[in-house]
This record gives structure tokens, C-alpha cells and sequence, in this order.
């Protein structure tokens, strides 16, 4: 877990400030600016990928049974999904507390 | 919904090579762009961002979202930097230095970068013939900034620097036509796409990173909060741009001409327009001047389509 | 030893960066820079030279080309003056803080208004600030040797930075002086290949460039100002290796009678050998005079320049950039601001001459001399500058 810029002295900064572990702005956590948070309806989903394809957080992700549901880590509950959604089988939910 | 076979985003790969956790706004379709491009390319490929939203929301020290090489100097130079990034390693490549694994050069901008301040390193990137890829991702102002007019804003748009006032109906001029100024130069490959056409969007990629010699994609991508539409919106609203005519889909593969997404039947701009904040100021004349103007280019372009 | 040839000094810079192997040379023309990028372009398409010339459409875009070659870990050269400094400005300061080896020699010519083709130092000091390792040639061999030490400095792993060599244009670049040559095989020993700290390679991808936000902003000009102090090690390494090989030794810090001087002349570039013929003349005078060549700017050789001028009671500093409004020639405001911590701080006068390539004779410098010694016997408060030989 790479440490956020304020940890840093000048002596951890790689030469020229590079950044050399890919993708690693991975940690932030996208996910805590929601405020509502998409559901899927199995019975109507036909694991077409729509969602998938669509999602600019790249914050869905298949279930073991081949269905998709948000990676709550990043989903930002911008609704896309829900609007896409081929069946209309997304709900987006307010997040509670 | 395009007519593919529904299930087509089960055969893109499942790599994201541009990672989660940016911080780009919620329902960011210029995002989603740089996501599908990403994917269109893969790894073998060197990466050279003009500064600006993408830039801004995937680069901050000492985080990035990039996972394949990628670089960003400054806001207009993007062209000349790729350029040195192909430069560099053709002639090291040439002297036995690097092996040759056919590694595609992108440079990407948005469009104050690209049709702005970046036009002139543009042009000498095209006009020198350097075999890279340019993708201008358009969302129509200097958005990070704080939503400024640029050259690619459409007429009748309202930005803090083309205001709705008394005087004055928003963005005063029309919008550039960076396709064409591409295809000015004969280069051999340009293109539209919008990430509401994401199979359109990543065949046009591929195809480009084919070519040898400059290529260029201009997309146009929808961004709800400059736009004034809500996030999830932004696929629908981007579709409508493509189904008014406001921005067809086309490719020009040296100088023919192909429309890739046909419109039979153009719906009427105001259903693109209405739904949007930047446009809620216009009077039916403007309206209709808009229509005017989108029509005479789409036929101009299925013209140009059928030659 | 290689060979000894009467020509063109920049023809010899360019065939200089033709034996250092370069992979990119990105540039735009301008004048006086224009004959070592003709020469180096003619070397390319007779395939003398095995690199990508690449003509750029602007200045700004030949330094961010460069920056992109020097990512990918290419050799990197480029050459401007003036007008083209000053348009490539934005990304002059750029490429020192991404750590870009690019070695770039700045033929010296003025800065517009009015425009002025000719030479002085208004463009490099307008870059004081850039963080580029910057130097000072004085004649066609210092030039010639100089771009082997600048490769090898620059692209040297513990220094990674971009180098400047400022040779004084026409003055020096197009005047014809014999030269002697380098062999290739005392270029190979003296300059290994590039091997890049960071390269752009799909196989270990990095990011370049990320942004600062202002919890590390800091901290990232706090290593880059270390880097730029450190690089002073690798230069005098690199000087002292060139004087084994080619029996030539530079200092960052060039003397002239200085043994016994009262007074001494501050000067950098090619009017140095004029300031030492009135030297020498002052000194047949038998007035107490040596003279002091400041060869490398930056980072600033402290610790030889105190010993240079110890001793000293009088310093004439010849600047010949302006200062609007200021408080000194840059050169003079310099030397000021390091003597000011330091015992017995020795007068100084501050003479702007040679502006847009404005002739400064031995007359001239001895009439400096002249009008210095009035100034300290009279007691009269030095000006802070004074522009030497402005009709009124």
C-alpha cells in the first residue's frame, strides 16, 4: 500500500518523481463518494455485459453464478448502469446512514 | 442500443489497463473513453497525455491509474512529446538498442488541448508523418479549468467564458471541424467515435494502431457536469448527439469516406439539445439555426460518403 | 590524439555530437544557432551520423520532443538562441524536474525588443532558474570538448539532468579556429553508452510527469535542487577523466594573474581572451591585476570561486545581460549576494557592456579599469551597474 503524498520526505521520491508501481491510485477508495448504489435483479438479468461495458469506474464485476454486481470499493452510484441496462433489471438504492 | 449482437461486451477483454480509483466525476463518459481506448490497445503501448481532466484525475503523485507507460510534460505539446517518444525509439530500434515489438504510440489530449493550443504540434506531428495515433477526447470546453469555452464548444453553448447574457446566446462561433482539418493533411486514417458506441469506438482503435503513419480518432465524450445533464445520462445523451446528427460516426481511410453508424432517419437536434443545462437558454430561432446548420453538414458528409 | 583542423567552430560542435553517437537531434532554426543543425541534418542524410533529425515546427515543440526521445531513453540533442529559448521556456523548466538527460547548446544572442540577431547573454541568464547544469565555452576546442562532457554528464546516472552549453553566437560559432579533433576510440573511453535511470517500455510501465499537489510539491524541488548541487562531483570527475585522455583540464573556475591581484576582472564566454589581453596590459603597467573566468553557472562553483578571489580587494564584473530596475547586472547580483556572507567582501563594480554583440575592445576594459580605480580612491558610492558606453 503506497503511502499518500503527505507521508512522503523528500528522499522517498523516485528520480524525476516517476511513479514506477502501475496503477496503484487503485487504493483510493472511489467508492466512499456514492450516495446511491445500483442492485441487480437476477431474475431479469441476462448476463449480457451492457453494465460492464459502460461502467467508467470499471466498478463491475462478474459473480460466480455469471451474473454482475458493483465493486462497492469504487462504484461511484452515478446510475449509468441502471439507465443502460438492456432488461431494467438495476435499482439504484440510497445508501443507508 | 447499437444493432451488434447484445452480447458483444463479452468478447472485449477483461483487462483494464487503465485502473479503477480515478477521480474523475461521477458518470464521466470521457473516462469511459480512455477506459475503452485502453483496452483497444493493450499493453505494447507508450502513452503521452496533454494535461487536463484525464491527465488530472489519473496522475496524482504519488499515485497513478496508468498500467501501461505513459507520460505527461505540459498542455499543448502533446503531439511534439509523442512524436519524440516514436522518434527515440525508432532510431534505437534502427541501432540495434531495443528490440522491435511494433509498440503503438498514443498521444491523447482533450480538445482545448488538441484544437487549441495543441493544433500547432499537431499539424507538424501529421505533417512530418510520425506513426502514431492522436485521440482527442472532446467533452466540448476546458473542463477542468472550470468549464471554458474552447474551439470545439458547439454554437449556442453556455460556458463561464461564453456566457448566456443579455447580449450575447453563449458560445458565439460554431464548433471546429477537427475531422476535416485532419483529413487536410492526408494522413492515412481519422476518425469520430463516442464512447455511447463502445464496439464502434474500440474497431476504429484497432484499426488505427494498424496503420503506419499518423492517425487520428476524434471522441466525442459527454461530460454531465459541464454538459448540466445528470451522470447517468451520459450514454443516452451522447447516443442522441450520434442519432441527431449532431456528431456522426465516420472514418476516412485515405481520403474515402465511410459513415459507420448510419442514421436513417436524423431525430431533430432540439431532442439533443433540451435535455441539457448548456442549452437551456436557446430561443426557438437559434434552435433552428443549429438544426440548419447539422443537417446541411450530415448530408454533406454522406455526400462525401458516397463518392 | 585525433586530428587538428581549421574550421568552422559550430561545424566542429556538430561533428562533435556526430562522435557521440546521438540517436535523436530535434530542432528549429534560428540564427546564430542555424549551421549546427544544417551540418548535423547534412551528417544525417549522408549517413555519416545514424540518428532521427527530426524538423520541428517550433521551439517549444523541439524541447518536448526531446523530452519525449530522452524518455524513451534515446541520446537527445538540441541547439536554439534566444527568441527560441525564450519560446521553449515552459518546457525548459520541465525537463530538469523530470530528469531528463538532454544536452542543448545555446548559441548566445540577445533577446527582442528591438530584435537583434547578435550576441550577448540575455538569453541564458533569462533562464537563471531552470535547473538545467549550466556552462560556458570560450573558443572552438572548449566547444568541441565540451559536447563529449556534456553527454556524459548529463546522462550520467547520478546526475540524470539536462545540460546547457552556451557558446557565445557568431562570436564563436561562426568564426573559423583550428581545432583538434577527438579519435573514436578516446570517445568511446571517455562516453559510455545511455543506459537511463527511467524509460518508457511497455515491459516496465512507469508514469512520467504526474501532477503535484501541494503536500509534495516541495519535497519534489528539494530533490531536484540536491540533484543539480550533486552533479558538481560527476563534473569535476568528468573534467578531470577529459584532461587524462585529451591533456586538456577545465575548471569551473578559470584564473589569470591572480597570484598578487588587488583588482580582477569577472568575465564569462568569449570576451574573456580580450579581458586577458588588457590583463596583460595592466599588468606591464605594473598594476596589480589578474581576471577571473566564471566557466561553470550552475550549480555554482562556491568553494572554488571564494579561493579564486581571496585576497582580492577590488572586482570588476562584466555583465553582459540587463537587468531592468534591478539591482545589478544578473552576473554582479550573483557574485554580490555569495560575497556578502563572506570576510572582507572586496568592492565591486558592475559594468553591462557588449549588449546585441556591441564590440568591448582591451581600450574598453582598461577604461573600466580606469574609471573603477576613481571610483574606489574617491570613495564615491558605487552604482549598482553602470551600462558601459551608451552615447547620450
Amino acid at each position: 500500500m503506497a503511502k499518500s503524498e503527505l507521508e512522503l520526505s523528500w528522499k522517498d521520491l523516485e528520480v524525476g518523481c516517476v511513479v514506477s508501481e502501475p496503477g496503484n491510485a487503485s487504493q483510493y477508495r472511489t467508492g466512499d463518494w456514492r450516495s446511491v448504489r445500483p442492485v441487480w435483479d437476477t431474475e431479469k438479468c441476462i448476463q449480457c455485459g451492457v453494465c460492464y461495458i459502460f461502467c467508467p469506474d470499471m466498478a463491475i464485476k462478474k459473480t460466480e453464478d455469471g451474473y454482475f454486481e458493483a465493486d462497492l470499493y469504487y462504484c461511484k452510484g452515478c446510475g449509468i448502469c441502471a439507465q443502460e441496462c438492456i432488461t431494467g433489471c438495476i435499482t439504484m438504492v440510497e445508501e443507508e446512514e | 442500443m447499437e444493432r451488434f449482437n447484445v452480447y458483444a461486451s463479452r468478447l472485449i477483454t477483461k483487462k483494464e489497463y487503465f485502473s479503477p480509483g480515478h477521480r474523475a466525476c461521477q458518470g464521466c463518459a470521457e473516462a469511459l473513453a480512455v477506459r475503452l481506448v485502453a483496452k483497444a490497445l493493450g499493453q505494447n503501448v507508450i502513452v503521452s497525455s496533454a494535461t487536463g481532466c484525464m491527465e488530472i484525475v489519473s496522475s496524482p503523485l504519488p499515485f497513478t491509474n496508468w498500467r501501461v507507460p505513459w507520460i505527461h510534460v505540459a498542455f499543448e505539446n502533446t503531439s511534439a512529446v509523442a512524436s519524440g517518444v516514436e522518434g527515440g525509439t525508432k532510431a534505437l530500434i534502427r541501432k540495434g538498442k531495443l528490440p522491435d515489438k511494433g509498440t503503438v504510440f498514443l498521444g491523447m489530449g482533450g480538445d482545448g488541448a488538441t484544437t487549441d493550443i495543441g493544433l500547432q504540434s499537431l499539424s507538424g506531428a501529421f505533417e512530418r508523418g510520425h506513426n502514431f495515433l492522436y485521440v482527442c477526447y472532446d467533452n466540448e470546453a476546458y473542463m477542468n479549468t472550470g468549464i471554458q469555452r474552447s474551439s470545439s464548444t458547439p454554437f449556442g453553448a453556455a460556458t463561464t467564458t461564453s456566457p448566456a447574457g443579455k447580449l450575447k446566446p453563449g458560445q458565439v462561433t460554431w464548433k471546429k471541424n477537427m475531422g476535416e482539418i485532419a483529413v487536410a493533411h492526408n494522413i492515412p486514417y481519422v476518425a469520430t467515435a463516442c464512447s455511447s458506441y463502445p464496439f464502434d469506438l474500440i474497431e476504429k482503435v484497432k484499426k488505427a494502431a494498424r496503420i503506419h503513419g499518423p492517425a487520428y480518432i476524434h471522441i466525442l465524450s459527454v461530460c454531465p457536469t459541464g454538459w448540466r445533464v445528470p451522470p447517468n445520462k451520459a450514454i443516452w445523451i451522447g447516443r442522441l448527439a450520434v442519432e441527431t446528427g449532431v456528431f456522426p460516426l465516420y472514418e476516412v481511410e485515405n481520403g474515402k469516406y465511410r459513415i459507420t453508424v448510419d442514421v436513417p432517419e436524423l431525430k431533430p437536434v432540439l431532442d439533443y439539445l433540451k435535455p441539457q443545462g448548456r442549452f437551456r437558454h436557446l430561443t426557438p430561432e437559434l434552435v433552428d439555426q443549429i438544426q440548419e446548420r447539422v443537417t446541411r453538414e450530415y448530408n454533406q458528409l454522406k455526400a462525401k460518403a458516397t463518392l | 590524439m585525433g586530428e587538428r583542423v581549421g574550421i568552422e567552430v559550430s561545424l566542429a560542435a556538430a561533428e562533435a555530437v556526430k562522435m557521440a553517437n546521438v540517436d535523436v537531434v530535434a530542432a528549429y532554426p534560428i540564427t546564430p544557432q542555424t549551421h549546427i543543425v544544417e551540418h548535423l541534418s547534412e551528417l544525417v542524410a549522408d549517413g555519416e551520423l545514424d540518428a532521427e533529425f527530426i524538423p520541428v515546427e517550433s521551439e517549444h515543440s523541439a524541447m518536448s520532443v526531446c523530452c519525449g526521445s530522452s524518455a524513451v531513453g534515446a541520446r537527445t540533442f538540441t541547439c536554439t538562441s534566444s527568441q527560441g529559448l525564450a519560446l521553449m521556456n515552459e518546457i525548459v523548466f520541465i525537463a530538469p524536474a523530470m530528469r531528463l538527460p538532454i544536452v542543448m547548446i545555446l548559441a548566445n544572442r540577445s533577446l527582442s525588443g528591438p530584435l537583434s540577431i547578435w550576441n550577448d547573454h540575455t538569453d541564458v541568464m533569462s533562464v537563471r532558474d531552470c535547473g538545467w547544469i549550466q556552462f560556458f565555452t570560450e573558443n572552438g576546442q572548449e566547444a568541441f570538448d565540451h559536447v563529449m562532457f556534456s553527454f556524459r554528464v548529463a546522462e550520467d546516472p547520478a546526475v540524470s539532468l539536462p545540460i546547457m552549453m552556451n557558446m557565445d553566437g557568431f562570436v564563436l560559432t561562426h568564426v573559423i579556429e583550428p581545432i583538434e579533433f577527438w579519435d573514436q576510440e578516446t570517445v568511446k573511453q571517455y562516453l559510455p553508452d545511455f543506459e537511463p535511470v527511467n524509460r518508457l517500455h511497455p515491459d516496465n510501465p512507469v508514469t512520467m510527469g504526474a501532477f503535484g499537489l501541494l503536500g509534495i510539491f516541495t519535497e519534489a524541488k528539494m530533490a531536484q535542487d540536491q540533484a543539480l548541487l550533486n552533479s558538481k562531483a560527476v563534473i569535476l570527475e568528468a573534467w578531470k577523466d577529459m584532461g587524462d585522455l585529451v591533456g586538456r583540464y577545465y575548471k569551473p573556475v578559470e584564473t589569470y594573474h591572480v597570484e598578487g591581484a588587488e583588482t580582477v576582472f569577472l568575465s564569462m564566454g568569449s570576451v574573456g581572451e580580450t579581458v586577458s589581453l588588457a590583463v596583460d596590459q595592466l599588468r606591464a603597467q605594473g598594476k596589480p591585476v589578474g581576471q577571473v573566468k566564471l566557466r561553470l553557472w550552475r550549480p555554482f562553483p562556491f568553494e572554488e570561486f571564494r579561493e579564486a578571489v581571496r585576497g582580492v580587494k577590488q572586482m570588476i564584473v562584466i555583465d553582459r545581460a540587463i537587468t531592468y530596475g534591478g539591482v545589478g547586472g544578473p552576473v554582479a547580483s550573483e557574485i554580490r549576494s555569495f560575497l556578502y556572507l563572506e570576510e572582507n567582501m572586496p568592492t565591486i563594480t558592475n559594468f553591462l557592456c557588449g549588449l546585441a554583440g556591441r564590440d568591448v575592445t582591451v581600450e574598453d576594459y582598461m577604461a573600466m579599469f580606469e574609471k573603477t580605480e576613481q571610483m574606489v580612491k574617491g570613495k564615491v558610492r558605487q552604482e549598482d551597474y553602470i551600462i558601459y558606453g551608451v552615447r547620450e
